[in-house]
C-alpha cells in the first residue's frame, strides 16, 4: 500500500490508536473504550499539507493531538523526520518537540492570559535556546514581523487583541523553534469569515517562505480545498477515503466523502437547484460502541451484506487513492466506476 | 500637575515599552477598579490606619500598655486621660489596643503565609499530577475539613501548650485545607486548557508547568480568599485568646483583653466591648476588601474587555 513517495514522507502514521477507557461502577472497572481515534494509517510528505476532514466528534482533533504525543496513545508508530516517537520517553520527546508545533482552534484559550505576548512567544525560547535577553528580544521581534504583528504590541495581553490577531500570536509562538511539522487544529473555526482567509494566506505564505508540512484539521470543506494537496476523510474513528484534493473533490469514491462534499453549499444557484444531495439520515453511532463491520453501515446508501459482517480494509484502489470500502475491495482491479447509484 | 498627567499617561498606555511596564500599567487598571469600589476603600482604609497605628504605637498610645494604676480602675469611657476607660488593673485600654493590633497583625501575617502556601502547594500537586497522589492528598485534606475549626485549633494548641506562635501554628493547620481544595479546582481547569497544551509541546516539564503557569494564575484567587478568611483568622486567634489557649496575660492580644473584661461585663461593659469592636472593625475591614479584590482580581474576568 506505499507507493514510492512514502520514502519522502516526513510524517508516517501508521495503525495509530487513541483508546480512552471507560470506568463505571462502585469499583470503578474497566468496562469499555471510547474509540476516538481507531487504527489510522496516512503520510504526510515534506512541504505538503493534508487536510483531515471529518465531522464533529470523528476524532480529528484527538488524531492530531496524539500525532503530536499530547496524549500516551494506546498503539500504532508515529515516524516524524526520521524518529519513532509514539513509544519515546519525555525527556527524549523534549528534545524532539522543537520539530513539531501545533496551532490551536480557539486562540483566546491557548495563549495564558497573564503573559505579555513577547513573554508567549518568547516561552519556547526559555525551554529550548540559551539565547542572550537582546538575542531573544530580536528574535521575538522577528516573529511577529513574520506574523504581521505590530511590534509596538509586543508587551500587550492576549485579551487587549482581536481573534485574528491572537491566531497569529498564536501561530508566532509555534513558529518559534523552527518547526518542520505543524498541526493546525481547526486554527480557523473561531475566527470571523473575513478573518479567516487573512490566517489561511498567512498559513500558505508561511509554508512556502519556511518550507513547513501541515496537518490541516477542519471540519470547514471548501478551506480545506484551498489549502491542503491531499485530503483524508474520517468517520469515527477511521481515515475512509484519503487521496489527492483535486480527486477527492471531483470524483469521491466513499459513500461517506460523497454525502459530505454533497452538503457543501453550491455558490452556482442555477448548478444548486440541479446538485444532486446525499442526505444522511440517523445520528453518528458512539465511538465507544461502534457497529460491527464497517463503522459506516448504518448510515450509508449504499450498503450491502458484507458491511455489517467484515470491516472493510483501508486499499489503494488507484494510484495515490487510499478508500475502506467494500465497493472497491472487491472490484478494485475490474471497475471502479459508480458503484453508488 | 503636568507630572502627574504623564504618568498617568505613561500607565495608561496601549503600547507598553517593557514587561515591566506591562505589568504596573495592568496593576494600575486594577487599582483605578478598586478606588471605584466605595466599600473595598473604606475597608482598605481601616487597615492602612490598622497597619499604622501598629507601626506608630510607641508614639500612638498615651499609655505604657502594661503600666498598672490599681487606684485608677474600671475607669468609664472618656475620662480624664483614659478616652476608652482603663480595665481591671487600671491599665489604658486605648494604648493596650493600639499594641494588641501588632499582634493581630502579626497573627494574620503569618497565617497568611503559610496557610495559602501550603494549600496551593498540596492543591496544585494534587490537581497536577492526578492519580494516586489526588486521592491520597485530597483525603488528607477532606479529613481536616471534617473536624470544626476551632475545635482542631484548640486541640492542637492543647498539645504544643498555650502562646502566640502556637496558636499561629494551630490556626494554620486549620486553615489551609480550603485553599488546597480551591488550588485542585482551579489547577484542574487550568491543565485541560490548550495553553498548557501548548507549553507541554514545547517540552515544558511539569515542574515548570506548575510554578511558572498554574501558580500564577490560582494566585489572585488565593489572595481574594485569604482577605476574606482573613476576619475568620482574627476571630479564630481571638477566640483562643479568650479561651487562654493564644496569647497570654499580660499580653494586650484583643481577645484575651475580651476574656478579661468578662467578668465585669454588667457593671464596667466597655473593658469587653472595646476590643470587641475593634475585632469587629478589622474583621469587617478585611470583608470588604476582599469583596472588592474578588471584582479586580477574578480571572475569569480578564478576557472580556
Amino acid at each position: 500500500m506505499f507507493d514510492l513517495r512514502t520514502d519522502m514522507a516526513l510524517v508516517k502514521v501508521h495503525d495509530l490508536k487513541m483508546h480512552f477507557p471507560i470506568y463505571t461502577g462502585v469499583l470503578r472497572r474497566h468496562t469499555g473504550d471510547v474509540k476516538a481515534v481507531d487504527g489510522v494509517s496516512f503520510d504526510i510528505i515534506e512541504g505538503e499539507t493534508l487536510g483531515l476532514v471529518g465531522e464533529s466528534g470523528c476524532g480529528k482533533s484527538t488524531c492530531g493531538r496524539a500525532v503530536l504525543r499530547l496524549y500516551d496513545i494506546t498503539s500504532g508508530s508515529i515516524v516524524i523526520d526520521g524518529d519513532d516517537i509514539s513509544t519515546m520517553s519525555q525527556d527524549d520527546l523534549r528534545r524532539k518537540r522543537p520539530t513539531m508545533q501545533m496551532v490551536f482552534q480557539d486562540p483566546q484559550a491557548s495563549l495564558n492570559p497573564r503573559m505579555t505576548v513577547a513573554g508567549i512567544i518568547g516561552e519556547p525560547l526559555d525551554e529550548h535556546t540559551k539565547l542572550t535577553k537582546s538575542e531573544r528580544e530580536a528574535r521575538i521581534y522577528e516573529l511577529m514581523d513574520q506574523v504581521g504583528l505590530n511590534r509596538d504590541f509586543a508587551n500587550r495581553y492576549p485579551h487587549e487583541f482581536s481573534g485574528g490577531q491572537r491566531q497569529r500570536i498564536g501561530i508566532a509562538r509555534a513558529l518559534a523553534l523552527n518547526p518542520k511539522f505543524i498541526v493546525c487544529d481547526e486554527p480557523i473555526a473561531a475566527l470571523d469569515v473575513s478573518i479567516q482567509a487573512q490566517v489561511v494566506n498567512l498559513l500558505e505564505d508561511l509554508q512556502e517562505r519556511l518550507g513547513l508540512t501541515y496537518l490541516f484539521i477542519s471540519h470547514d470543506l471548501s478551506m480545506v480545498r484551498h489549502i491542503a494537496d491531499r485530503v483524508a476523510v474520517m468517520y469515527l474513528g477511521k481515515i475512509v477515503e484519503l487521496a489527492s484534493r483535486d480527486d477527492l473533490y471531483s470524483d469521491p469514491l466513499h459513500p461517506y466523502t460523497k454525502a459530505l462534499l454533497s452538503a457543501v453549499p453550491e455558490p452556482d444557484p442555477t448548478l444548486h437547484d440541479t446538485a444532486e444531495r446525499v442526505i444522511l439520515t440517523g445520528d453518528v453511532p458512539s465511538p465507544s460502541n461502534p457497529p460491527k463491520g464497517c463503522n459506516f453501515c448504518t448510515r450509508c446508501p449504499a450498503v450491502m451484506d458484507i458491511c455489517h459482517r467484515v470491516d472493510p480494509e483501508f486499499l489503494t484502489v488507484r494510484p495515490g487513492r487510499q478508500v475502506a470500502c467494500h465497493h472497491y475491495s472487491e472490484t478494485k482491479n475490474t471497475n471502479v466506476d459508480q458503484p453508488v447509484t | 500637575m503636568s507630572d502627574a498627567t504623564t504618568w498617568r499617561a505613561w500607565l495608561l498606555t496601549d503600547a507598553p515599552t517593557s514587561r515591566r511596564h506591562a505589568r504596573l500599567a495592568s496593576f494600575y487598571k486594577g487599582w483605578l477598579s478598586l478606588r471605584g469600589n466605595t466599600m473595598a476603600m473604606v475597608g482598605l482604609g481601616i487597615l492602612v490606619g490598622l497597619l499604622l497605628m501598629a507601626l506608630f504605637a510607641p508614639y500612638l498610645a498615651p499609655h505604657d500598655w502594661k503600666a498598672q494604676d490599681l487606684g485608677n480602675r474600671l475607669q468609664p469611657l472618656g475620662s480624664p486621660g483614659h478616652v476608652l476607660g482603663t480595665d481591671s488593673l487600671g491599665r489604658d485600654i486605648l494604648s493596650r489596643l493600639i499594641y494588641g493590633s501588632r499582634i493581630t497583625l502579626y497573627i494574620v501575617t503569618l497565617v497568611a503565609l503559610i496557610a495559602p502556601v501550603a494549600g496551593l502547594l498540596v492543591g496544585t500537586i494534587a490537581g497536577y499530577v492526578g492519580g494516586w497522589a489526588d486521592v491520597v492528598l485530597m483525603r488528607i485534606t477532606d479529613i481536616f475539613l471534617a473536624f470544626p475549626r476551632l475545635v482542631l485549633a484548640l486541640a492542637f494548641v492543647a498539645a504544643l501548650g498555650a502562646g502566640i506562635e502556637n496558636a499561629v501554628l494551630a490556626i494554620s493547620l486549620t486553615a489551609w485545607p480550603p485553599y488546597a481544595r480551591m488550588a485542585r479546582a482551579e489547577t484542574l481547569t487550568i491543565r485541560a486548557s490548550d495553553y498548557i497544551s501548548a507549553i507541554r509541546l514545547q517540552g515544558a516539564g511539569p515542574i515548570r508547568i506548575i510554578t511558572r503557569h498554574i501558580w500564577p494564575l490560582c494566585i489572585s484567587s488565593l489572595i481574594v480568599r485569604v482577605t476574606l478568611d482573613m476576619a475568620g483568622i482574627i476571630l479564630a486567634a481571638a477566640g483562643l485568646g479568650f479561651l487562654g489557649l493564644g496569647a497570654q496575660p499580660p499580653s494586650p492580644e484583643w481577645g484575651a483583653m475580651i476574656s478579661e473584661g468578662r467578668r465585669f461585663i454588667l457593671d464596667h461593659w466597655w473593658v469587653a466591648t472595646v476590643p470587641g469592636l475593634a475585632i469587629f472593625t478589622v474583621s469587617l475591614a478585611f470583608n470588604l476588601l476582599g469583596d472588592g479584590l474578588r471584582d479586580v482580581l477574578d480571572p475569569k474576568d480578564g478576557g472580556i474587555e
